[in-house]
């Protein structure tokens, strides 16, 4: 049985249904958590770490814990917003992330979430790893360049049957996203633009498109990310 | 009061840093006010007279000369800016990072499209020419630096914001827009 | 290939949770998981080949390509570096002619390195083809390799003679030794086996949690979590089914004491998961055990057939109507995060062993998404000894706040490594003169690579929850060992290699930490190097699991304790160093072009 529950954001008192995750009750009370691996209508998981709060002093990802009745949420102290740049940092030196030459630049939640926490150069040592593109698919390109490995393709696409058209390949720093070759031959149209469209970064394009949107048209180009949100 | 000296020089980068920093519009003509410029591009001053308060580096380290260049910048310069993604983070040359120098330069002198008549099957080895680094440097993993300002290139508005509030003192303010990654 | 297969897949009934068996068997049939294999599992199992390989590829025990007819896994743990691992490692690329991760070409020996094996009291030492070898020595791995190359079987391999008590056991015939050095009221084997489960027949389910609640026995795996109170939760969370998880995955480098259990007293630790069963209403009991201890399966299903032979398993048992419970065994394939509970379970349900996010927590919706029990070995066998003794009489042992005894896995340099059980409350010091300290002891690393690695002036603390919580593995390091080479580098190493790389924070940084390490033993770290460790190493505490929080506790533990190590290493008179080093940087552009560099 859900029913309300009270809790407070940084010292907002917000009004939510008992079950909902944080991350969704601060949205509907105005209130930005950013994220990268959270997508509305996937399971969450999780797995990237920048919606770390503080529920009653204790670190907790916003997007998979549910809210209970007198939870208090920080959201916005020193060491949380620390943490989170921190993470933005490790993400842009794990990967080959070169923006000049990307065609997500201007639409890129992690781009985007650089802008927002004001990265002007990562505080840790580019690894610079040999990563792979994989174009073999017909329609999508996959570059794991790019790849934050944040799943979300992983538990969105699957085809008609329900089997997963993305998996993890390897565990620990040598994880990587695989494209399943057969099932993924048949990916229509709509799949595919799901894909490009659920990856927060461009590790997921469709072929022969990109570039399409005059800079300072983009997404993020005039406004941070999370504003939408913050303007209810 | 004397003016702060400036020096600027390009690294493995394409000269767009340089650009726009030209791209201020009529400000240019306040910056000249403003500074001093020591060794640089846009004076043809090719080697330091004397010692300078600001260096701005753009481009990152690809060869021997580039660090070179970097480290005399760093000897030669109060404070180092890096401009732009290349200094930053080693920007499009850096694309080559992962794959190894054989391959790279057989390709550009021996199997590439583009290729024509290298009978001799000769990659360049003349003692003159710089050496390759394994792999593009950002600057700040050769050298140290002060400031980093992003961008491809960096927005003239951000170059000119960082270099008044620098020689002025003042607190820099850096509206949404003007920090931007391409 | 594909009639074996198949029959796999049918003999689990095409059910994909366990993956984790069909995959072992088509391992151990082949030597490898051949990419015609995967797709020939997927398709039966309804699943696309990708997701089938993602678990594939998450083991280090599963391979895509062919490991060789005798696959060598070397443990490359601390310990087995301090008791002359390098020697051994040499003599094998030497025989064998191949380097590690590689395979001879007439595919008749692969070498592979592995962690930490749980023979930490016995090293250096191997598996080969899911045999054990123990104290090997540059003149046994002549031998080994000699007798196979003159093509003996992997049963005529061993030389000496079988260890000490069951691991002679005719299902065992193992190498390895117990080594139990000192045995308290757990290890003791003068106990009525069955009667623990006679006795609760006579208790209700609620009086049983009681006696255990009243016992005050915490979780032995390292995170001292009330067993009683876990019991009570699970007995009250709403399900179907309930499941009862014996966690033998047992990888934190230095321990091994539930190795010993396994071999010594494998039905006292079946009879406290069918007393858990019991508890809390589940009816099948799962013992997780690490694929490193595969040669103890027949074995152990052996003691479970004859447990069932007398009723201390199966329907109604002891006579109590309604009283089932039955265990079965689910082996790893190599991952140490696996011993997170989370991820224990999602590797039993045929998945990556990644941990979950909680809550839930396993107590609510577990396997299965069932309420779960996961307790540890030593756990289950305490609770066995509570309900003969009575919950006053453990807790006659120990402390208040730690109350009982504590397996202890002691390795390194001391003259008795093995297994002590000692009641909590000891000092280190206490144990050093124990187990016989050989030298001056510089460092000891207590609960493993996640614990902490102390110096002398902390040798007065005692063991327990209260000062310092252990799962049980005590390294003992000799003023001659490089702490920052053979210690804190190798567990850096250990912890990137089992990272499950599902959190951000717990896959990359790690690594950025380990280079820093190195610029540091290079002699090219400054002082502000230790203080960017010290303060990066914080933002694992927001990963996921235990294994992530405490991926940089080596970095952490051997600053604050070892400072003056990292301090006499950085250099003094510099602020700042990038550590670029432009001679290195142009070696291969002058191989390249052939040129002498003039820079």
């Amino acid at each position: 049985m859900s029913h309300v529950v009270k809790i407070t954001i940084d010292g907002v008192e917000c009004m939510a249904t008992s079950g909902q995750y944080i991350i969704d009750v601060a949205k509907e009370n105005g209130i930005y958590i950013p994220t990268l691996c959270n997508y509305p209508g996937v399971k969450p998981k999780g797995s990237c770490r920048i919606c770390t709060v503080k529920v009653n002093g204790r670190m907790m990802t916003a997007c998979t814990t549910p809210v209970s009745e007198n939870m208090e949420i920080d959201n916005t102290s020193g060491d949380i917003v620390e943490l989170r740049k921190a993470i933005i940092e490790l993400l842009f030196i794990e990967g080959n992330h070169f923006c000049p030459a990307c065609e997500k630049s201007g639409n890129c939640e992690l781009q985007a979430l650089a802008y927002r926490y004001s990265m002007m150069v990562p505080r840790f040592p580019y690894t610079f790893p040999q990563r792979q593109v994989d174009a073999q698919n017909p329609k999508l390109v996959k570059d794991q360049n790019r790849c934050i490995l944040c799943k979300r393709c992983i538990r969105a696409i699957h085809d008609a049957d329900g089997r997963a058209i993305f998996a993890y390949h390897k565990r620990g720093n040598k994880v990587e996203i695989c494209l399943d070759p057969k099932i993924g031959k048949n990916l229509s149209d709509e799949l595919a633009q799901k894909a490009m469209d659920v990856c927060p970064v461009g590790a997921l394009l469709v072929k022969e498109k990109g570039f399409d949107q005059p800079i300072g048209e983009r997404k993020y180009d005039k406004e941070p990310i999370g504003s939408d949100i913050e303007k209810l | 009061m004397s003016k702060p000296i400036v020096a600027t020089t390009s690294l493995a980068g394409c000269f767009g840093c340089h650009m726009s920093l030209l791209d201020i519009d009529e400000r240019i003509l306040d910056l000249i006010e403003l500074v001093e410029f020591n060794k640089s591009p846009i004076n043809d001053i090719k080697k330091f007279t004397k010692k300078c308060d600001i260096g701005l580096i753009e481009g990152g380290c690809c060869n021997s000369e580039n660090v070179h260049v970097l480290k005399d910048f760093r000897e030669n310069c109060k404070i180092l800016i890096s401009v732009g993604e290349c200094a930053i983070m080693g920007g499009l040359p850096a694309m080559r990072n992962g794959i190894p120098i054989r391959e790279c330069l057989e390709e550009a002198y021996l199997n590439g499209p583009s290729v024509k008549n290298n009978t001799e099957k000769i990659i360049p080895n003349d003692p003159e020419i710089p050496i390759m680094l394994d792999r593009v440097y950002p600057c700040h993993e050769v050298v140290k630096i002060d400031f980093h300002l992003p961008g491809c290139p960096p927005r003239a508005d951000l170059i000119w914001d960082a270099l008044v509030a620098l020689i002025t003192g003042s607190e820099l303010k850096l509206p949404y827009e003007v920090v931007k990654f391409d | 290939m594909k009639n074996y297969t198949q029959k796999i897949v049918e003999k689990y009934h095409h059910d994909k949770t366990r993956l984790m068996d069909i995959l072992i068997a088509v391992q151990s049939e082949y030597g490898y998981i051949s990419s015609e294999s995967i797709a020939l599992i997927a398709h039966e199992l309804k699943m696309s080949d990708v997701d089938v390989e993602q678990t594939v590829s998450f083991y280090h025990f599963f391979s895509a390509q062919p490991t060789g007819k005798f696959s060598i896994f070397l443990n490359n743990s601390a310990v087995a570096n301090m008791m002359g691992r390098e020697e051994v490692a040499t003599a094998l690329e030497q025989e064998t002619g191949i380097k590690f991760g590689q395979v001879t070409p007439d595919g008749l020996i692969g070498l592979f390195e592995t962690s930490c094996i749980g023979m930490n009291d016995q090293e250096p030492a191997a598996i080969i083809n899911n045999r054990i070898f123990t104290k090997l020595t540059s003149f046994r791995v002549k031998e080994i390799i000699r007798d196979i190359k003159d093509g003996k079987k992997i049963e005529e391999l061993y030389s000496a003679s079988f260890g000490d008590g069951a691991n002679r056991d005719v299902s065992v015939q193992s190498v390895v030794s117990n080594n139990i050095r000192k045995i308290g009221p757990i290890l003791d084997p003068n106990y009525k086996i069955g009667e623990a489960i006679r006795k609760i027949t006579k208790m209700t389910p609620l009086e049983v949690i009681d006696e255990v609640k009243n016992s005050s026995v915490r979780g032995r795996g390292g995170a001292g979590f009330p067993t009683g109170l876990k019991w009570e939760f699970c007995r009250n969370a709403k399900g179907e089914r309930k499941y009862i998880f014996c966690n033998a995955d047992e990888g934190e480098p230095g321990t091994f004491k539930d190795r010993v259990i396994l071999t010594e007293l494998p039905r006292l630790l079946f009879e406290g998961m069918v007393i858990a069963g019991y508890a809390v209403g589940a009816t099948e009991g799962i013992l997780y055990i690490r694929y490193e201890y595969k040669y103890l399966e027949t074995y152990l299903e052996k003691i479970l057939e004859a447990a069932r032979k007398k009723n201390y398993l199966g329907k109604d048992i002891m006579g109590k109507k309604g009283f089932d419970f039955d265990i079965r065994i689910q082996f790893g394939a190599g991952a140490y995060v696996c011993g997170e509970e989370s991820a224990l379970i999602e590797s039993a349900e045929g998945k990556r062993g990644e941990p979950r996010d909680r809550p839930p927590f396993p107590v609510e919706k577990g396997y299965l998404e069932m309420p779960t029990i996961v307790n540890n070995v030593e756990t289950l066998c305490s609770v066995v000894k509570v309900i003969l003794n009575g919950a006053e009489w453990y807790r006659s042992f120990g402390t208040a706040e730690s109350t009982g005894t504590k397996l202890l896995s002691i390795s390194g340099d001391c003259r008795n490594p093995g297994v002590y059980e000692v009641a909590w409350g000891f000092s280190v010091n206490d144990i050093l003169a124990m187990v016989g300290k050989s030298a001056n002891v510089q460092a000891v690393q207590v609960g493993g690579p996640s614990g902490s690695l102390i110096g002398p002036d902390e040798f007065s603390r005692n063991l327990g929850y209260e000062d310092l919580a252990t799962g049980g593995s005590l390294i003992i390091f000799g003023e001659h060992r490089n702490l920052l080479k053979d210690v804190v580098l190798n567990f850096m190493d250990f912890f990137i290699e089992e990272s499950c790389g599902s959190c951000s924070t717990c896959r990359i940084l790690p690594s950025v930490l380990r280079t820093k390490l190195l610029k540091i033993m290079n002699a090219r770290g400054v002082q502000q190097d230790i203080e960017d460790m010290v303060n990066w190493s914080g933002f694992l505490k927001a990963s996921r699991c235990g294994l992530g929080q405490t991926a940089a506790n080596p970095i952490i533990t051997s600053i604050k304790n070892f400072r003056h190590l990292y301090e006499a290493r950085v250099q003094s008179r510099k602020e700042y160093d990038t550590g670029f080093d432009l001679t290195k940087a142009v070696i291969e552009a002058c191989e390249v072009t052939g040129r002498v560099p003039n820079i």
